[in-house]
């Protein structure tokens, strides 16, 4: 059984290069730390329903994406399967991909983490921000900790 | 009836603007403008086209374009990479690609047609279908559709896993594949990975019949509601390929009017410029395409899959043309201007798609070694093809050092610009409650949206970047009512 780490989002739009960018970090790190275990690190463009699949086997799964929102640098919530609805095949959130695992495999998904990172600019061809670029250091020494054994304060 | 597009005396209403903050990509807001006596007086659908793509683009070398122009799109990739190659086709004189290239390219493309198809349908149309448009927000979601059909949402999500294998086996990759390049494609298949493709095919065939049927049985079964809803009469553009069949890859372009008169057809793309031009509106961000014989009030149209149906001469895979004719003749031809139409179609090309990946697997061209064709090279080169959404064009000029001058994209949710406003403004006619913004309003909205799956300035999906808003704004400019739905 592993972790999954799974980022989204386009590497090519500024701030929203947040969750790729920290998975390259971490792994780059991995290989001094095999006390962290099996770790499979996934990133794509956006999530979509057919990455329920990529949580078949997993001990914990641990998202990652930039947000407009959230209170710098990043904030980290235990996700629950729920209901997803939008106008447009072009967001998902990863509540609704724990929902579909769920009725998919007709199992309870594996426990699930949403890291989110705070970002600010998304133009196309612009890179990471200054503030961005803060915010994923932080981020990153979270997840490293998280995975040298935090996790277990997390339920 | 008022078009609802500008009001006749706007100096008695509010006068709507969009906001600087409005200006966000991946935002969708509809505006309806009320007058004094509470009827409504304009609907206006504000997407944000996305932009800066000619300063991401100018000075890179030309080959590297096909690769780079996928950080475009999260959801349709691999139309900007094939409409990006065949631009570039023309730019390094590949006038007609080897068979093996131009299969390779023809199966990537049947695999995204595929997989977009399926997340569509099974994701974001069927609860809308399977539930009906008033159903409770809570119950109008795919979570919930897997609960009364589990069936329906595991083909969903397989359908959609096989188009994405199928774009990993022929692109190399399953995200920023690299399979097709100027002249031609740097990989082909093998006889084993044909094989292992062919081997879940016919599953792959049967569940997209059954999804055809699903479409068919529910506008059967609520024919009136169905043809109705934010209907709409307009004209249609697409690729048609040289003997009029539905052609996805390629083909000339085929414009016909309201009442399927030809406009134009088999019209070269190369000089699509001198055929379709893109009107600036001041109270919206993204332009408005028109034919130019029929100029910018009466030749704009509709793209996409309902387009592509309904004026193709033919589908040339057996099961497909079948449904196309059941399609065509469903209560008269009710469904071919009808928004929720799109579904149907939607879902006949996915068959024809399956249809086609089957016979491409069974063709040993798909294993030859001769991969890219050179010849005169040239300044300039457009390429179409027909995206998931509807038509995609890509026009390029490079200087003599092989450098990119100049870009210019028009993608299928822009040539749908003016055919979504109008199917809002058809739902506002019927669905709008004096001076209460509903969540039925709401909910109808985003059905008529959904058909179009409009593109929102692809690719940027940081968490809440993407909501759709309804405001309502009555004759003092005040705003009486607001909803909006995180995405």
């Amino acid at each position: 059984m592993s972790t999954l780490l799974f980022a989204w989002g386009n590497p090519s739009r500024g701030d929203d290069a947040l969750g790729p960018a920290l998975l390259e970090r971490i792994a780059a790190a991995q290989p001094g730390h095999p006390e962290w275990g099996e770790v499979d690190l996934l990133t794509d463009f956006q999530l979509q329903p057919e990455h329920a699949l990529d949580l078949e086997g997993r001990e914990r799964v641990l998202f990652v994406d930039a947000s407009v929102s959230c209170v710098p640098p990043y904030a980290f919530d235990r996700l629950q399967p729920a209901r997803d609805v939008g106008y447009t095949t072009h967001a998902m959130q990863p509540e609704a991909l724990l929902a579909v695992f769920r009725q998919v495999t007709g199992r309870a998904p594996p426990p699930a983490w949403l890291l989110t990172i705070r970002g600010q600019a998304f133009e196309l061809g612009e890179p990471l921000g200054t503030a961005a670029a803060e915010h994923l250091a932080s981020a990153t020494g979270f997840v490293e900790a998280l995975l040298s054994g935090e996790w277990q304060r997390f339920g | 009836m008022a078009n609802l597009e500008t009001a006749a005396h706007p100096e008695s209403l509010k006068r709507v603007v969009i906001e600087p903050v409005s200006r966000v990509e991946g935002h969708g807001k509809v505006t309806l403008l009320l007058d004094a006596d509470d009827r409504v007086h304009q609907v206006r659908l504000h997407i944000v086209e996305f932009r800066g793509f000619e300063k991401f683009i100018q000075g890179r070398p030309y080959w590297e374009v096909p690769v780079m122009v996928q950080r475009l799109c999260g959801i349709c990739p691999v139309s900007h990479h094939l409409a990006a190659s065949k631009a570039l086709d023309i730019i390094v004189g590949a006038k007609q690609l080897t068979p093996t290239a131009e299969k390779m390219r023809r199966l990537m493309h049947l695999g995204q047609i595929l997989q977009s198809h399926a997340l569509h349908f099974f994701h974001l149309a069927s609860p809308d279908l399977l539930f009906g448009f008033d159903a409770d927000v809570a119950k109008r979601n795919v979570v919930q559709v897997a609960a009364v059909a589990p069936d329906v949402a595991r083909k969903g999500v397989l359908l959609r896993k096989y188009g994405q294998e199928i774009i990993r086996h022929t692109a190399g990759k399953r995200v920023h594949g690299t399979g097709s390049v100027p002249g031609g494609v740097n990989k082909n298949l093998t006889r084993a990975e044909r094989a292992e493709l062919l081997g879940e095919i016919d599953t792959i065939i049967a569940w997209s019949r059954e999804a055809v049927a699903i479409v068919g049985k529910l506008f059967a079964d609520n024919a009136r509601l169905y043809a109705s809803f934010g209907r709409f009469d307009s004209g249609r553009l697409s690729l048609v390929r040289a003997d009029g069949a539905l052609d996805l890859y390629h083909g000339g372009l085929r414009a016909t009017d309201a009442r399927g008169g030809t406009i134009f057809d088999h019209a070269d793309y190369q000089s699509y410029y001198e055929l379709i031009h893109e009107e600036v509106k001041p109270w919206s961000y993204m332009k408005f395409p028109f034919i130019v014989e029929r100029g910018s009030e009466a030749g704009w149209y509709r793209v996409g899959p309902l387009a592509r149906v309904a004026h193709c001469d033919f589908i040339p895979t057996a099961l497909a043309e079948a449904e196309r004719l059941a399609f065509k003749a469903f209560d008269g031809g009710a469904a071919l201007s009808a928004p929720l139409g799109y579904h149907w179609a939607r879902m006949i090309e996915m068959l024809h798609a399956a249809e086609g990946i089957k016979e491409l697997l069974l063709d040993n061209d798909l294993s030859g070694g001769d991969l890219v064709v050179r010849g005169e090279p040239q300044l300039r080169g457009v390429g179409v093809i027909e995206a998931p959404r509807g038509t995609l064009i890509h026009h390029y000029r490079v200087n003599e050092d092989d450098q990119i001058v100049s870009a210019n994209l028009i993608v299928s949710t822009t040539h749908n610009n003016q055919a979504m406003n109008e199917a809002v403004r058809q739902v506002a006619r019927q669905y709008l409650d004096g001076r209460t913004l509903t969540e039925g309003l709401l909910n109808h909205i985003e059905v008529a949206i959904r058909a179009f799956d409009p593109c929102l300035s692809c690719a940027t999906h940081a968490l809440g970047k993407m909501p759709l808003e309804l405001e309502l704004l009555d004759a003092s400019g005040r705003t009486v009512g607001r909803l909006s739905r995180a995405a």
